[in-house]
């Protein structure tokens, strides 16, 4: 009989306090904040978007290699003895053109281990995270200077080049060959 | 002629009061809750918090298709939130706004919300046998466990006001506590009516099926207890019922323990238009406090429930109307 009204009490009591607790945090500043107006700052190391400085990219793909899931595709072309592609602004000098430098970021897992790699460091995280698509392919972010037809171009031009190179060199010791041969017409053209 | 537009305007005071008050609440409801949890709630729609988010709710569920059930029962389906409703806005009738008005001046008022607000219990459990679905059917029987079995403790409480006051007119009852803060029936007899009261009070709680005892709705166990399968303007009407039972819980509290529409500073600011305003804040308040358990308090197990009925409140309810019987006589 005693235990049950000191049950009653105890269960009006504890009403009570729950009751105090909770209007006390009627009055708490909320622990939210309104997201696409105020965003949090994020930690100095956060992982996010990809990007790749182009501008200094020397086409190692020392990037593609480290990367576990394969999201990140380049192709290169390389420069022609007369073209100076200058120096990145870590002072190496640049010997390929990267034709093609796509990152699939809806494989990406974020582990940032192609970051590490870079001699120029020029692939590194920003801190964009909304970059949802509706269209799956837009995720495949294109980050060379090149279009399709223009890298198609370069590698053309460059098989060009190396063809006439062997022609050179095929050139060359018939050339030789004319010096003491100078009765041959044949073996001019 | 002028009796029937009296009529027609009696009624439609109670029913616009019911949906402006349940568009208001709407929105307390849901910034109570997320302040409580330390959250902002809605912040948008209209400008200042969110006030519009209610009525776009509103306008959402009327735009709605109603859907029903392949084989549920169809008529019984139908009639079911409009049984739930209409029982919750005909107690309405009874309740004196104000010095001035009131929609039905019955000499049997008390009898009539009690009998009338049973009627709920009919709409409950045609809605849950009607959708013939096995979480409304448990929902729907809990809940006519759970009302049935908590009027009892009501009624008595009840009674033991109206044995104090010695009428069952609401407008006389309010008219007995004229006079100041203690006048008030919840200081007469001390502590039995305060006991009356916290009775009323905790069985209201069941009959409205709010948390604590919301074990009919139990959206963690049954879905949504007996409106699971009710879409649309269906469902706004048993949503619009649930709140307006609340208030008509809050104000009968109110009515009956606290006053009504009396000031509590005696003639200083009463009159019929500060009647409303006493009533109707007395009313909010017992709602806020309503709302403030439902975020305070988890819910109740089945037999729990039962024991808080039978074997704390019913005892404790007819001891409390023997005492204050037996004072009243000796008196």
């Amino acid at each position: 009989m005693k235990e049950y009204f000191k049950n009653i009490f105890v269960a009006l009591w504890t009403i009570l306090v729950g009751l105090r607790l909770t209007f006390k945090h009627l009055f708490v500043r909320a622990v939210t904040i309104q997201y696409p107006d105020v965003k949090l700052k994020l930690p100095e190391r956060a992982r996010n978007r990809l990007y790749v400085n182009i501008d200094d990219c020397i086409g190692c793909r020392q990037c593609e290699m480290a990367c576990p899931v394969d999201c990140i595709t380049i192709e290169t072309v390389k420069a022609l003895p007369n073209e100076d592609l200058g120096v990145t602004s870590t002072g190496n000098k640049k010997r390929l053109w990267v034709t093609k430098f796509d990152i699939d970021i809806s494989k990406c897992c974020y582990c940032g281990l192609c970051v590490y790699p870079c001699p120029t460091e020029c692939i590194y995280m920003t801190d964009v995270y909304e970059f949802s698509e509706y269209n799956r392919h837009n995720l495949i972010y294109h980050f060379s200077n090149f279009t399709p037809e223009e890298a198609e171009l370069k590698k053309k031009q460059v098989e060009q080049f190396e063809i006439e190179q062997k022609m050179k060199k095929a050139v060359k010791p018939a050339e030789q060959v004319t010096v003491s041969n100078p009765g041959n017409p044949e073996e001019k053209s | 002629m002028a009796e029937l537009l009296n009529m027609l305007v009696a009624s439609v005071i109670p029913l616009l009061f019911i949906l402006v008050y349940a568009i208001v609440i709407l929105w307390t409801e849901i910034k109570v809750a997320s302040h409580v949890q330390d959250r902002l709630g809605y912040m948008y729609t209209g400008g200042f918090h969110g006030w519009a988010q209610p009525i776009a709710d509103l306008l959402k569920l009327l735009s709605k298709e109603h859907i029903t059930p392949a084989n549920s029962d169809k008529i019984l389906f139908i009639l079911a939130p409009v049984i739930v409703f209409a029982a919750s806005y005909a107690a309405y009738a009874a309740l004196p706004f104000t010095s001035t008005f009131i929609a039905a001046n019955l000499n049997v008022g008390v009898f009539y919300i009690i009998a009338i607000t049973s009627f709920v219990v009919i709409g409950i459990l045609m809605a849950g046998w009607s959708s013939n679905n096995k979480y409304s059917l448990l929902g729907a029987m809990r809940s006519v466990a759970q009302i049935v079995s908590y009027e009892i403790p009501t009624a008595l409480s009840i009674l033991t006001v109206v044995i104090v006051v010695g009428t069952l007119n609401l407008q006389e009852v309010c008219e007995a506590q004229k006079g100041g803060l203690f006048n008030w029936n919840i200081f007469k007899y001390p502590p039995f009516m305060f006991i009356a009261f916290l009775i009323y009070f905790v069985a209201s709680l069941a009959e409205v099926n709010r948390t604590p005892f919301d074990i009919p709705e139990a959206e963690s166990e049954l879905v949504a207890g007996y409106h699971t399968e009710y879409t649309g303007m269906k469902f706004a009407m048993f949503y619009l019922a649930e709140y307006a039972n609340m208030f008509l819980v809050s104000g009968i509290a109110a009515i009956l323990f606290f006053g009504g529409w009396n000031s509590p500073f005696g003639e200083f600011m009463s009159g019929p238009a500060w009647g409303v305003f006493w009533f109707v804040s007395k009313g909010l308040f017992f709602v806020f406090l309503q709302i403030m358990l439902r975020w305070t308090l988890p819910r109740l197990r089945v037999d729990q429930l039962m024991y808080v009925s039978w074997k704390v409140l019913t005892p404790i309810s007819f001891v409390n109307i023997m005492i204050v019987g037996l004072w009243a006589i000796l008196k």
